[in-house]
């Protein structure tokens, strides 16, 4: 039947969500439901999941407009974890930026910064334990750092030079460091959810103490993936926090094309059956709570968590973007939960903890200290300038042992090498 | 012994030696799978190391990764390999990248067991042969036995080994070998040689390929059923062929390949999957290369046709004696 043969009936239309704000659009915010803080309930970490599920589409917020703590989610951190936490953000803001400075200056190929997310990595890693694995998507090296990996060996990976310890192989800010518990990352989106939760069942299994957490970005909850693993972390209530970082964008493509249009990120929970929280990405302190909560519940037997934050990707989504070609750059000015460093630094001023002379002689520090750890990297090497590791490195690890095909292409490879540049020796530094 | 309660052994072994072999997948718990591989190993070794999971191959696969990375050795069970699809992600791009692409920090020494081809009324949903596509993966193994003895050994050195392993089980050789003549009556495993599975722990090495039959006209090289249907057209045919039995694909034992085209001088491949990007095309490409001034003929390839499985005309897609014995006529004729 052709539609003519029914033209009595409505023609159906198809829906293709537009975001609000496009380039030289005014941003206008007050439609945004911004809960109060201090507001939200904390059921006890024990709770039945549904007991959760008002969270969901709530926001759990802790520090007010006058950086005061407020309410049952205040994780009440004494001053000395604050500050550690708050330099921690700090450290990952100047390490960004210098990075991005380095991409420009063509240092390395590719870089991604997460300003203005820096709360979602960062206090998520100072409420979990140092050992608990983290399968991070690529913009959590806010945990990296927390867990005290030395900056030199992450500029090392993002030059790919002869000290990368990933042998040059992997896109930069693509780390890996099993001994800081932190699962290598990959490109492909949302695969390392259902891999965190085999490594929580696999810890369960075990009668092990630790748990695992997982980032994504609220673009790839979209994935098979991202719901393959909520069905298995439901059904075998695996010890899991599962984060779900909402900033706003997928490159282009605003948080509508993942379905934000209908209901929340951590909404998803409730289809499942687990514990969801719903929190403000830009406040440390609630997001801090948050993870500890659900931390605590997987500790406890209680199973997973899922948890959306939502914050703003203040920059463009990598060096290979230019944000101001698809969305309004008021939105970042305007964003109407601020900046997470701006809050902590000014909740410690409102303590009487922290002060403007203290926290500028901080970012004078950092900024030194990574200026320091570029310098040593840059020893090593930067990207296409030579300084990598031993060719036939290329060939290994593809498999414990090298087959013989793989051997066969070595060596035709090292034979193009010396036909390229006659004087080359293998293993030449 | 048959087939199934080889592997089924070969997985008791494993579960007995090593506690951190877990097994998982649809239907392999208290059931025991659907072809009964895991029979009775739930109820053996409790439900945290043989447990059923949700149908997602993604979820399975990818868990496994996980659980890999944590240090266990899981051998998630993919019902049948038509639905291996929707894991491929994670199967290609992170289990077999994983140690590549963090320069062996982590691993995932994981088995993935899942039974492949046709010939059992599968229609086009039960009955592929997806190998090709693994073998194309940087990273992966792919084995495939053709006997219990081999099911067995091979599979023990799979579970053992530290990189991923896809295991197909040819499920038409599941309770016997199959002649390829399939209105005859079906011999059972106990009438054949290969089904003498010694009892207790031992492994074959994967990347070594077992000569099934001795001969001088021809070498053939194949795997899982096809081993045993071109045995059983040179029995009729009486061609003095040398079969190959490949056993791994990747890693490829190409010595003995060679060593065998080299005698014979001439070189068939026979594989149940489509033709176009088969794995015979590969292996034609290597014997080409390696034994060109060995050779007499053209090397044939006998392969299913390049259409989906059909469900009422399976028999003329499978690469059958009729196809094998063209082949094997135009060899002979090229001397």
């Amino acid at each position: 039947m052709t539609a003519a043969s029914r033209s009595n009936l409505n023609p159906l239309s198809l829906h293709v969500p537009e975001p609000r704000f496009r380039p030289g659009d005014t941003v206008d915010y007050t439609d945004l439901a911004i809960s109060e803080a201090g507001a939200q309930p904390r059921p006890d970490e024990t709770c039945e999941a549904a007991e959760t599920h008002p969270l969901c589409t709530d926001l759990i917020r802790v520090l007010d407009d006058a950086g005061k703590a407020q309410g049952p989610w205040d994780p009440k951190l004494d001053p000395e974890t604050l500050r550690r936490m708050l330099r921690t953000m700090a450290l990952t803001r100047a390490f960004d930026d210098r990075m991005y400075r380095g991409q420009r200056q063509g240092k390395t190929s590719f870089y991604m910064k997460c300003t203005g997310e820096e709360a979602t990595s960062v206090a998520s890693a100072f409420a979990l334990a140092d050992d608990d694995m983290v399968f991070p998507s690529y913009r959590q090296q806010g945990v990296l750092i927390a867990r005290n990996y030395p900056l030199v060996e992450m500029i090392n990976q993002i030059y790919s030079n002869r000290a990368d310890k990933l042998k040059g192989r992997q896109l930069p800010i693509m780390y890996s460091s099993r001994d800081h518990s932190f699962f290598t990352i990959s490109g492909n989106l949302a695969t390392q959810y259902p891999q965190a939760v085999g490594w929580a069942m696999a810890s369960a299994i075990k009668g092990d103490t630790r748990i695992a957490a997982a980032w994504v970005g609220e673009g790839s909850t979209a994935e098979g993936d991202f719901h393959s693993a909520l069905t298995f972390a439901a059904v075998y209530n695996a010890p899991v926090v599962l984060n779900v970082v909402n900033n706003q964008w997928a490159i282009s493509s605003f948080s509508g094309f993942a379905g934000a249009e209908r209901t929340t990120f951590a909404a998803r929970a409730v289809g499942y059956g687990i514990a969801g929280l719903r929190v403000d990405g830009n406040d440390p302190l609630a997001v801090h709570a948050a993870v500890q909560w659900a931390a605590n519940r997987a500790r406890a037997n209680m199973g997973p968590t899922l948890i959306e934050h939502f914050t703003y990707r203040a920059e463009g989504h990598s060096t290979s973007d230019d944000p101001s070609q698809y969305r309004s750059a008021h939105e970042r000015e305007e964003w109407p939960l601020g900046d997470p460093v701006m809050r902590l630094k000014n909740h410690l001023i409102a303590l009487g903890e922290w002060s403007d002379d203290q926290h500028a002689a901080m970012d004078a520090d950092l900024m030194e200290q990574v200026k320091a750890a570029t310098k040593e990297a840059e020893k090593n090497g930067i990207l296409g300038h030579g300084l990598h590791h031993p060719f036939h490195t290329m060939f290994e690890d593809v498999f414990e042992e090298l087959p013989w095909h793989l051997d066969d292409q070595a060596e035709q490879a090292i034979r193009e090498r010396r036909i390229k540049w006659p004087t080359w020796k293998e293993y030449e530094k | 012994m048959n087939m199934i309660e080889a592997i089924n052994n070969a997985l008791d072994i494993m579960l007995d030696r090593d506690p951190d072999v877990i097994i998982m997948g649809e239907d392999v718990g208290y059931f025991g799978g659907v072809f009964r591989a895991t029979a009775g190993l739930q109820k053996k070794y409790g439900k945290t190391r043989v447990f059923d999971t949700p149908i997602s191959e993604c979820g399975i696969i990818g868990a496994a990764v996980g659980m890999g990375a944590y240090g266990l050795r899981p051998v998630p069970e993919i019902q049948f390999a038509d639905y291996i699809y929707p894991g491929l992600d994670q199967l290609i791009s992170e289990a077999a990248r994983l140690r590549y692409r963090s320069a062996g920090e982590f691993i995932a020494p994981m088995t993935v067991r899942s039974p492949f081809g046709g010939g059992i009324f599968g229609g086009q949903t039960h009955s592929q042969s997806p190998e090709a596509l693994f073998t194309h993966v940087a990273g992966l193994k792919t084995v495939i036995p053709s006997n219990p003895h081999d099911a067995k050994g091979l599979l023990i050195a799979a579970i053992e080994d530290n990189d991923p392993v896809i295991f197909f089980e040819p499920k038409r050789i599941y309770n016997g070998p199959f002649s390829g003549f399939y209105d005859k009556p079906v011999e059972p495993w106990s009438k054949h040689p290969d089904s003498v599975v010694p009892e207790g722990y031992y492994s074959i090495p994967l990347g070594k390929a077992r000569i099934a039959r001795e001969g001088a006209a021809m070498t053939v090289l194949a795997y899982g059923t096809m081993v045993h249907v071109v045995a059983s057209v040179c029995e009729e045919k009486g061609v003095d062929a040398e079969i190959i039995d490949l056993r791994t694909l990747v890693p490829l034992d190409i010595d003995t390949i060679v060593a065998s085209v080299e005698k014979t001088g001439k070189c068939m491949i026979v594989h149940e999957a489509t033709r176009t990007s088969g794995f015979g095309a590969e292996l034609s490409a290597l014997v080409q290369e390696h034994c060109f001034y060995h050779l007499e003929a053209p090397i044939e390839r006998v392969t299913g046709f390049d259409t989906p499985y059909p469900h009422s005309l399976e028999w003329a897609y499978f690469p059958g004696p009729v196809r094998i014995g063209e082949a094997m006529d135009r060899l002979l004729k090229d001397s």
